[in-house]
């Protein structure tokens, strides 16, 4: 009866619709806790938005509202470790426009992931870096945050309920936060942590005549962001020593001006820095270090190469490794082939990357850069299961690593007692293809994801669905 | 055939250093034992013995040159190769905050080239956009390894300066180059480009003398709050203590007395002036600066202060008693430097030694390496190139090429190499329609 109303409901509600049962109960289903063993069928006991319970043997409570797992899988629910849902305008690939345009192969355009360049901020010329170009350090993605973004649908049919969303423009684009995937009224019940750390891009510029970048100015190139970044750590060190004397005697000493881009520097309590190709991943590790800054870093595409993994082993770095495989570009069939063997090597290799991190023990977590659609995103992961990543490991890069990285393991990211009810509830397992997402739970709300596409087909859950207040 | 592949490329990475002798080969020293039919034994990196007649140490892997020609490695004091996302920093007049050693790209094909050209060594220039460029320094060519693997240990880091037509026309609208800059950039003019410079070091004096007063006061027992780090003014802080060379692109006499004045006025010393293709009618000053010149063969014309130049500019500096090399600015010219050294005796006469020490020894010494490379002496790193024919020949061909006593290029294993990686390509390309074919519908082009 119980089971009919449900389904009822289901059909009421087509589209994802938070309800909010306060206390549900899962039972008879394989659960996957990540942080434990896995429980052939057991219960999870959902209440006031926590896991309760979880186990063989748990007691269904009087008042809960009851869901039948029978053949169905528990997971932890997902968790993008770098994404910009939720913030506006914002491009779907937070991090890898440098590829997107077709090119993601091609070592002539350096892979370092971007902030669009359409987006960058019509920002005045800038004459030097005192001028603090492209730097938005201050924002923090929490304050950004549209509460009725589309894509938060979107993402949550992929069975993601946390993301850690940042703002990506210009060089410093600003701090990322960590959210809820919920759909409400008030962007603030979404935010799990406000400031998650540092997003910072190193797209290339224009060089010669100087008018690359946002708006124009400096800096116009690779080495003139570095060197941008390189003087503002220098100027946040040194302001924080005049800051910290002026506070302990300010009689007969000038005031320090006040600088917001510093401000938010100093209050990142970690950066995270992009790196695509082995050279890349070389420079940013010594540039990490040389800033003294605890640092995530992101792309990692080349992560794959035996010499990468050994540098990010030997420099104890944290990865965020993106999902968005290199493809060959689209060419018509009697084109000729133009791609060079390292550019072959790259394609065929990439999606091992993932297995590489993890026989190296590097700590790493997956992040979807981007793929939205639940198929493309599974696609990308079952690339990565099938090229040497188990699934365990390949859960764990998207669950309790992630938490782990961002400092939040003790909230979100495995099926523990106590910790936030951000739960996917599966028919098939998680990473194929043709699984259907029966429930995503986040933060203990309920939400059903519209009806996939029919395998084969295009896209996922609900993207043409306005979706709760899609309405803008 | 998966593992022979590999083998394959295994042997082309470069050999470990070995001790190697090099025997029956013609060697030009550009050194003290000039040229001469003999051996160069090379032990843990070094040249550790050059004669007619050496003792072959126990163990020693030896390459017979059957007559072939040997000389120390190519030195380039003027390339913009293995740079990542742009060589100019031309947003601003003075750019000396960047640097050249943030952005090495060891992966760039141009190394190899230049390598399999005879280039060991080469000075990684910031471009010409500004006044005052970026910071530069020379890497080995040091093909398979990292961008700091490259970077020449040791050597003096250098700074770029420009004068003339680049700094005042690019971001200029008025100049004719980059008209979609929204505001233009000072200086438009000769006049201009000179003012930058004084400008920036006056106020690069005026660092120095808050960070010489802090100093002064750390050294005393004091605990003063430092300055403010500015890189920009920091690099020009260099210059001013004979920490960092200034290589100047120029073109006309005029501007070239220009700076000298400007150098002796703030007290610093030009290193190289690059390009300098009037540097036949300012000899004399130049030589009495102290400045080496770095010059091309016959590159010309290509704008207007580019025009009053002659093919003997090389040979006549020369003979005024200046440091002369010739460069190459470019990555294909880089390939063949021999043959620009060997316009030199066309031009003006130079001998055989004179004409190959303007592309070896005398960009070391514009380099400050000389003790290091730059010709063939005991001591000195075993950079060394194994032409088939007389170097300053177009028809010589590069054999061997090494650097630190390791092979990096050898003529007869990338040729064998070429096929692997052929076959490898088709197999990778093959691999990868055939996953395409089933993942999607083959699409037909419209008939």
């Amino acid at each position: 009866m119980k089971k009919l109303l449900l389904s009822a409901f289901l059909v009421l509600c087509a589209s994802a619709v938070a309800e909010v049962p306060s206390t549900v109960a899962i039972r008879n289903a394989k659960i996957v806790t990540v942080s434990g063993a896995v429980i052939a069928k057991g219960t999870v006991i959902i209440r006031g938005g926590l896991i309760d319970a979880v186990g063989e043997n748990v007691a269904v409570p009087a008042d809960a509202w009851v869901v039948d797992g029978e053949g169905m899988t528990v997971y932890p629910g997902l968790i993008d470790g770098l994404s910009t849902v939720g913030i506006a305008g914002a491009a779907p690939a937070a991090a890898a426009a440098g590829g997107g345009r077709g090119g993601r192969g091609t070592p002539a355009t350096p892979a370092t992931p971007t902030a669009p360049a359409a987006q960058a901020a019509p920002a005045e010329r800038s004459w030097g870096p005192e001028d603090r170009p492209q730097t938005t350090s201050w924002l923090l993605a929490a304050d950004e945050i549209q509460a009725g973004d589309r894509r938060v649908e979107t993402v949550r049919g992929a069975g993601f309920t946390t993301a850690v969303t940042f703002p990506t423009r210009g060089i410093f684009g600003g701090q990322g936060s960590i959210i809820d995937l919920v759909s409400g009224e008030k962007a603030a019940e979404m935010i799990l942590v406000p400031a998650a750390g540092q997003y910072i891009a190193m797209g290339r510029g224009g060089g010669f005549g100087g008018g690359g970048g946002g708006g124009g100015g400096f800096p116009s190139s690779l080495m003139g962001i570095i060197a941008y970044v390189r003087q503002v750590y220098l100027d946040a060190d040194h302001y924080r020593l005049v800051k910290e004397a002026y506070a302990k005697d300010p009689r007969g000493m000038q005031r320090p001006e006040y600088d917001r881009a510093l401000e938010g520097v100093l209050a990142s309590k970690r950066i995270l820095l992009p790196a695509n190709r082995l050279v890349e991943i070389d420079r940013m590790l010594r540039f990490g270090a040389e800033l003294k800054q605890p640092m995530i870093l992101y792309g990692a595409r080349d992560a794959y190469l035996p010499e990468a993994a050994d540098l990010l082993k030997k420099a104890n770095a944290t990865v965020l490794l993106s999902l968005k495989w290199p493809t060959a570009p689209v060419r018509s069939p009697d084109a000729e082939d133009t791609d060079t063997l390292r550019m072959l090597e790259q394609r065929d290799k990439a999606p091992t990357a993932p297995a590489v991190l993890q026989k190296a023990g590097i700590k790493y977590a997956l992040y979807a850069d981007g793929l939205d659609a639940p198929r493309d995103f599974q696609r990308a992961v079952k690339k990565a299961i099938d090229n040497g990543l188990s699934r365990e490991d390949a859960l764990r890069a998207l669950t309790l690593s992630p938490a782990e990285i961002y400092g939040v393991a003790d909230r979100v990211g495995s099926i523990e007692k106590g910790k936030i009810a951000n739960l996917v509830l599966t028919k098939g397992d998680i990473f194929d293809d043709r699984t259907t997402v029966v429930m995503v739970f986040v933060d203990g709300k309920k939400y059903t994801p519209a009806e996939t596409a029919a395998p084969g087909g295009r896209g996922g859950a609900s993207t043409d669905d306005p979706g709760p207040g899609g309405n803008r | 055939m998966k593992k022979t592949l590999l083998a394959v490329l295994v042997t082309l990475g470069p050999l470990c250093a070995e001790t190697i002798v090099i025997q029956n080969a013609t060697v030009m020293t550009v050194g003290s034992k000039g040229t001469f039919k003999g051996s160069v034994v090379v032990k843990d990196g070094k040249i550790a013995e050059v004669g007619e007649k050496v003792m072959v140490p126990a163990g020693a892997t030896v390459i017979d040159a059957g007559g072939q020609y040997l000389i120390p490695g190519i030195i380039d004091c003027h390339s913009h190769i293995a740079g990542d996302g742009g060589i100019n920093e031309g947003s601003v007049s003075v750019s000396s905050m960047v640097n050249i050693r943030d952005i090495i790209n060891p992966d760039d094909i141009a190394i190899y080239r230049a390598l399999a050209g005879g280039v060991t060594t080469a000075n990684i220039l910031h471009g010409s956009a500004n006044a005052i460029g970026g910071m530069t320094l020379p890497l080995k060519m040091r093909w398979g390894k990292s961008a700091q693997e490259m970077i020449f240990a040791g050597a003096t880091p250098g700074i770029k300066f420009a004068l003339g037509e680049n700094p005042k026309r690019s971001g200029n609208p008025q100049g004719g180059r980059g008209t979609a800059v929204p505001v233009a950039r000072y200086p438009a003019t000769r006049m201009g480009v000179e003012d930058v410079i004084r400008e920036a070091f006056n106020d690069a004096k005026g660092y120095k003398a808050e960070w010489d007063a802090y100093d002064a006061l750390v050294a005393r027992g004091e605990h003063p709050l430092a300055p403010r780090v500015d890189l920009k003014l920091q690099a020009l802080k260099e210059v001013l203590e004979n920490k960092r060379y200034v290589h100047v692109h120029c073109y006309r006499a005029d501007e070239i007395l220009m700076m000298i004045r400007v150098a002796d006025d703030v007290g610093f010393k030009v290193r190289t002036f690059q390009h300098v293709l009037e540097g036949y009618k300012v000899a004399k000053e130049i030589a009495a600066h102290g400045a080496g010149a770095s010059t091309f063969s016959d590159w010309w014309a290509y704008k207007i202060e580019a025009i009053d130049a002659i093919p003997f500019n090389a040979t006549l500096m020369m003979k005024k008693g200046i440091v002369v090399s010739l460069n190459s600015d470019d990555a294909e010219l880089m390939r063949h430097l021999n043959t620009e050294a060997g316009k030199a005796m066309k031009y003006g006469g130079a001998t055989e030694t004179e004409a190959l020490a303007m592309v070896t020894l005398n960009p070391a010494k514009q380099l400050g390496i000389d003790k290091t490379v730059g010709s063939i002496e005991v001591g000195k790193d075993a950079d060394l190139v194994l032409y088939d024919g007389f170097p300053l020949s177009d028809f010589a061909k590069v054999q061997k090429v090494l650097i630190d006593g390791t092979v990096y290029f050898d003529r007869d294993k990338e040729l064998v190499a070429q096929a692997a990686k052929e076959a490898e390509k088709k197999r990778l390309i093959d691999k990868e329609k055939a996953s395409q074919q089933r993942t999607q519908p083959v699409r037909r082009p419209n008939q």
